[in-house]
């Protein structure tokens, strides 16, 4: 799945402005700490000019240095005072840029958690990352910084304005005639520039894209001799690239000689008029260096505060994002009774939890993923504790959506699910879960080591017990051979290991709990014909006694099955064991001759 | 120093621009420090009194005396001047931004463009032995560091630094006495925040680190998501993940601390130099030593001076961070790439001969050990080995990834060293066991390298690999997106899209490097029908466990530790003992298998 980003948030949504409140409340002290100081910061940066002019009206020109120390004295006081404001500002700030990001991951990540498979169906792992990085990195620095903008720049400006209307009205006009144009510049420079910004983000994500491609798809490229034609592309991609920052950087220096222009302009028109009237002493020295301050001040505020309007829009639509992918709702959850007598979903009460048999029957169950595409009807199936099903077809036949159902993955769309004679919906499904003993097609391992990733997910599990776990399934030896043992890191998803090596943990990692259903994907991949061996043994000790559903894709395996079901089209074409299949010279007939007996006859070439 | 020769490259082409751009940095820089001189003299000469003190000989020739007081009857002379002064600092300001954009986006674009190219063009050796994602990151992050630099921190830098030379020049002229006191302590400032920043890169590396590690537990943890579920260990992942998410929080912070301490205590000093300024100027000006339009011009001076030199110890912190990049983009810049094109052109017609072929990957352990073998032209040849015969190595020697020790190889008569690679590759079309198809549409995967190609060509191409009708299925047919933005294919369907790419090229060897075993043996059957029956006179190499395909091949060769032991038809084989012969007993066995459970 692809999603093409909204870049911008729709209307002011109050909803999201709540759920950001709540994130925000435990920071409430600190918000308005911080709001507060960004007045007072904004104070004494107004101050300053005022030192100057009255320096100049009091000392310079009536040359006199009456109460001078007393006025360097304020001076440094001030300065001192503007420091720690800035020192606790910046710490401020900081708590909150990293604090609510904190907090929102962890509820994201708890959301992620409890979501159903059906979820992560539908999106893209990339999606879920992005909300989970660029977006709440960009609420933090808007909950913390944008404010700090937002705040101090409106009170610098209130207050400047005020300072100089209470100065001169007449000398403040002068200044302030030049702002309306100040603002509308800038608000239409800064939209431009942040989207050309982010253009020139989505330009470069390309090129890296390509470098991606160039480099892990070498092999192909070389063999195809096509090296050239991947350049000529990419120089493509870089046109555009240059192109377009070029133009970015061109709209952002037209923006502060602009805006440079303007300050100036009010400093001349306060020049002019100072001119005149201080040298006829209506106006003093003091009140002319303190306006041309202002005229240049203004600016900074403005830019900053246009910058964080435009932001803002980015904020909202990440916002927007991540209050959404909270609020999504849980298709498959425990119902309230459940919860109530059981507890939730990720804290569940195990001493009130039943045993669990391994009786399994779908009664009457129709499933689908869209409506009116009904992947299984009216599908009825028995399975009896202990026994081993085999389930075979093509792909898309609904193997895999059986599986999926009988591990609470999914749920029927009608009908219902018993286990051990009660529809799976009135248990917990930790219950289920932590009963289940899940191999998948291609091995998942985290990364750590080895008896990390076998011991996976449970505190309390002993030395013995992992490399008992290990021996039953033929993973001890490979493991002592490895370098650091048991506690060899495996790297990312178990990069370091060979295939066959992480099927066999991932077959102890299943065993070790002493799961009452084994779940198993068959890996149609070819290993060594050792490992094959050792993976065929361990297959068949893991699942003795237990109730197991195994896509099978080796004949080996199949003929070992209680029971085979040949799935096509959602339903049961053929049933029984391995022999009076063949007997039926039918669909599975036709399998086994075709495609079986291959990876026989190339197992026995490699023995021979 | 070879850093810098790199860098020196780079910016070669761009030269003009660059100088350029720096000319309109200089200009602006002495235009931008114009402005305070005119409010300074506007408030000594207009609107005070002092008398203006020009070189006599100057003085005889103007009438200053009546130009001032012109300007005091006509005061919007000043804004008239202030605005020109500053349109002119605008407009080089412009072009300052403009032309080191230029300069820089080209520089980092020919910059990208080599780095690609380059690694295109590194031996296949190469490419299996470096790791993928740190490749990758050089090719990225490194680049982008090396761009900021060249583009941003270098022209800011100048900036900075012809800022500070101007300004300090016309203070100095002002008052040298007055200059030394403002400029007390941006010296400190300046060295304390040089300092504090080379230190701190080892702190955000660490930052950058701490949001990886948190970013992997994330990703492994959704891609994961059966398993954590299967094993109801989403307390366990979520503490595991907090964890993660806590440390990167906690080194933020931390670096948010020590950012507060830095900047707290630079801003004061920042401050204190600023007060110190008109302070003393305010003292001076009262003892009669300077004007008051000194004090207002030496004040901008001191946050034209104070603010940017801070700025400029920053940058030049992180500068030791674009040399780094700049070391580790030269070390793959230093890999020799292969000789693509030299070599002879000789037609290629199909027959291939291997005589003695020894070759090994690592020194001692053969994996080629005297193959020797011929395929006529238009031949179909099939290739029996178990897992590290030495399968895929002949492959890799057709195509020149890699060069044989010993004995010869011969196309067409020509020794296969002396062909160039370009061509040789041109001219064998192989699909992978593992075929890596690009993030473009079926239609340009399939057309991939082939220039402009007919429509006709393309169906015609996934007709042979049994792949239309799959393709028609999709929404958007030929038009639809490969990988992740579009449709995900399954393992066959990938490889019969490989097996289209391939063979509309139309090439006279054809190699299936074990690339039918994803699709059934039925498709596999059709597809060599689909092939036979669409050029005849193609060698094709196959490799495969499949006895139908074997069986059907004009020879069969069998492959074992890195030599034939076996060649001939299958009617041939299965008359002498050997594998090939133990595998169709089995098959015969299994036949009678089935017979006796019929009966």
């Amino acid at each position: 799945m692809y999603f093409e980003e909204t870049e911008y948030g729709k209307r002011f949504d109050i909803n999201v402005v709540k759920k950001l409140a709540a994130f925000a409340k435990p920071y409430k002290k600190t918000i308005i700490t911080l709001m507060v100081q960004m007045l007072f910061l904004a104070l004494v940066d107004a101050l300053f000019p005022k030192l100057s002019q009255y320096a100049i009206d009091h000392f310079a020109v009536k040359k006199s240095l009456d109460g001078f120390w007393v006025f360097c004295l304020v001076a440094v006081g001030l300065v001192v005072i503007q420091a720690a404001n800035v020192w606790l500002m910046i710490r401020n700030a900081g708590t909150i840029e990293y604090g609510i990001p904190y907090d929102m991951r962890k509820g994201v990540f708890k959301k992620l958690q409890e979501l159903s498979i059906s979820f992560y169906d539908r999106t893209s792992v990339g999606w879920l990352v992005s909300r989970m990085t660029s977006d709440i990195n960009r609420i933090g620095i808007t909950l913390s910084w944008h404010v700090v903008d937002f705040f101090w720049s409106i009170f610098l400006v209130i207050i400047m304005t005020v300072f100089m209307l209470v100065t001169d009205a007449g000398y403040a006009l002068m200044v302030l005639c030049v702002v309306p144009a100040l603002v509308i510049i800038s608000m239409i420079f800064q939209k431009k520039i942040l989207f050309n910004y982010r253009k020139v983000r989505k330009y470069n994500s390309q090129i890296t894209a390509a470098f991606n491609e160039g480099i892990t798809g070498a092999k192909t490229i070389k063999t195809l001799g096509i090296e050239d034609d991947m350049l000529a592309e990419f120089e493509k991609t870089t046109r555009q690239m240059r192109d377009f920052s070029v133009r970015a950087a061109t709209v952002s220096s037209i923006y502060t000689p602009l805006i440079i222009l303007l300050g100036s302009i009010a400093t001349g028109l306060v020049l002019w008029k100072g001119g005149f009237e201080v040298s006829r002493n209506i106006t003093s020295y003091g009140t002319l260096v303190l306006f041309i301050s202002y005229a240049v001040q203004f600016f900074e505020p403005v830019k900053s505060f246009a910058r964080v309007f435009t932001e803002l829009q980015y904020t909202q639509a990440a916002a927007e994002r991540v209050v959404t992918l909270l609020e999504t709702e849980n298709e498959i959850a425990d119902s309230r009774e459940v919860i109530t007598r059981y507890g939730n979903m990720l804290d569940s009460d195990k001493s009130e939890w039943p045993k669990f048999h391994g009786h399994i029957v779908f009664k009457n169950v129709t499933f689908r993923y869209k409506e009116g595409e009904n992947i299984l009807e009216n599908f009825n199936l028995e399975v009896r504790p202990g026994e081993k099903i085999a389930l075979v077809g093509e792909t898309g036949s609904g193997k895999t959506t059986i599986v999926n159902l009988a591990c609470r993955f999914y749920e029927p769309t009608e009908g219902s699910i018993l286990i051990d004679g009660v529809d799976y919906r009135e248990r917990p499904l930790l219950w289920l879960y932590s009963n289940i003993g899940y191999v998948l097609q291609e091995p998942y391992l985290f990364s750590g080591t080895v008896k990390e990733n076998i011991a996976y997910g449970r505190k309390e599990t002993t030395m013995e017990d992992i490399v008992r776990a290990a021996k039953t399934v033929n993973a001890h030896d490979f493991i002592m051979r490895l370098e650091k043992g048991y506690d060899t890191q495996v790297g990312e998803r178990g990069s370091r290991l060979s295939t066959g090596q992480k099927q066999l943990i991932s077959f102890a990692r299943a065993i070790l709990s002493d799961p009452g259903m084994f779940v198993l994907d068959e890996a149609t991949s070819s290993v060594d014909t050792e490992t094959e061996h050792l993976i065929q043994d361990a297959l068949n000790r893991a699942l003795e006694g237990r109730t197991s559903f195994i896509i099978a894709h080796r004949l080996s395996t199949i003929r070992s099955a209680d029971r085979i079901l040949v799935i096509d089209k959602g339903r049961i074409i053929e049933e029984g064991t391995h022999r009076e299949l063949l007997k039926k010279k039918g669909y599975y007939y036709r399998l086994y001759t075709n495609q079986l007996m291959e990876e026989q006859k190339k197992e026995a070439f490699v023995k021979a | 120093m070879r850093k810098l020769k790199l860098l020196r490259e780079y910016l070669r082409g761009s030269g003009m621009t660059y100088l350029l751009s720096m000319l309109s940095v200089l200009l602006m820089t002495v235009f931008s420090s114009m402005v305070p001189l005119v409010i300074a003299f506007t408030v000594d000469y207009v609107i005070g009194d002092k008398p203006v003190e020009l070189p006599a000989a100057l003085a005889s020739r103007i009438d200053v005396a009546s130009g001032i007081s012109t300007i005091r009857n006509n005061l919007w002379i000043i804004l008239a001047v202030l605005v020109v002064i500053t349109l002119l600092q605008g407009i080089f300001m412009y072009l300052k931004g403009k032309c080191s954009a230029v300069a820089a986006q080209a520089s980092s674009k020919r910059m990208r463009e080599k780095l690609y190219g380059h690694l295109q063009h590194l031996p296949f050796d190469y490419h299996v032995k470096v790791q993928t994602g740190d490749i990758i990151q050089r090719c990225t992050s490194d680049i982008e560091t090396i761009q900021n630099f060249i583009s941003t921190q270098s022209i800011e830098a100048l900036q900075i630094i012809l800022q500070v030379i101007v300004v300090l020049a016309v203070m100095i002229a002002m008052d040298l006495k007055y200059t030394l006191i403002s400029i007390l302590l941006i010296p400190i400032v300046f060295v304390i925040t040089v300092r504090f920043f080379i230190n701190m890169m080892k702190v955000f590396v660490r930052a950058d680190e701490a949001e990886g590690h948190m970013t992997a537990t994330l990703q492994e943890n959704l891609a994961g998501v059966r398993v954590v579920k299967a094993f109801g260990a989403q307390n366990f992942e979520m503490e595991k993940f907090d964890e993660k998410n806590r440390t990167h929080r906690d080194l933020n912070m931390d670096i948010v601390r020590i950012m507060a301490n830095f900047y707290g205590g630079t801003d004061l000093m920042c401050m204190l130099q600023h007060a110190l300024v008109i302070a003393v100027g305010t003292y001076w000006v009262v003892r009669g030593q300077v004007t008051i339009g000194t004090v207002v011009a030496f004040s901008s001076y001191a946050g034209m001076l104070v603010w940017p030199l801070r700025n400029l110890g920053q940058m030049m912190g992180f500068m030791g961070q674009a040399f780094v990049s700049l070391g580790r983009i030269q070390e793959i810049l230093d890999n020799k790439p292969e000789d693509y094109t030299t070599g002879e052109t000789p037609p290629v017609q199909g027959e291939i001969v291997f005589e003695d072929v020894h070759f090994e990957y690592e020194k001692g352990k053969p994996v080629l050990d005297g193959a020797t073998f011929r395929i006529e032209k238009g031949q179909t040849v099939a290739i029996l080995g178990a897992t590290g015969a030495g399968k895929s190595s002949l492959v890799h020697l057709l195509l020149r990834l890699y060069d044989y020790k010993k004995g010869s190889i011969r196309i067409d008569g020509v020794e296969l060293k002396r062909i160039s690679r370009q061509w040789i590759r041109k001219h064998i079309g192989i699909v992978l066991q593992e075929p890596f198809l690009f993030s473009k549409t079926i239609r340009e995967n399939i057309g991939i390298g082939c220039g402009r190609v007919e429509e006709d060509r393309i169906l015609a191409a996934a007709r042979t690999a049994c792949v239309d009708e799959a393709i028609q299925e999709f929404g958007m047919g030929y038009d639809t997106l490969v990988g992740e933005r579009g449709v995900t294919l399954s393992g066959g369907q990938r490889q019969r899209i490989a097996i289209a790419r391939t063979i509309i090229r139309d090439v006279p060897i054809l190699i299936f490097d074990d690339s039918l075993s994803a699709v059934d043996a039925e498709t596999d059957a059709r597809i060599r029908k689909a092939l036979r029956e669409r050029r005849k006179d193609t060698t094709t190499i196959i490799i495969s466990h499949r006895i139908t395909t074997l069986a059907e091949a004009d020879r069969i060769l069998v492959l074992d530790q890195g030599r034939i032991i076996q060649s001939g038809t299958h009617e041939e084989l299965i008359k002498v003992d050997g594998p090939y012969r133990r595998i169709w007993e089995i098959q015969s066995a299994l036949g009678d298998e089935m017979e006796e459970m019929t009966v």
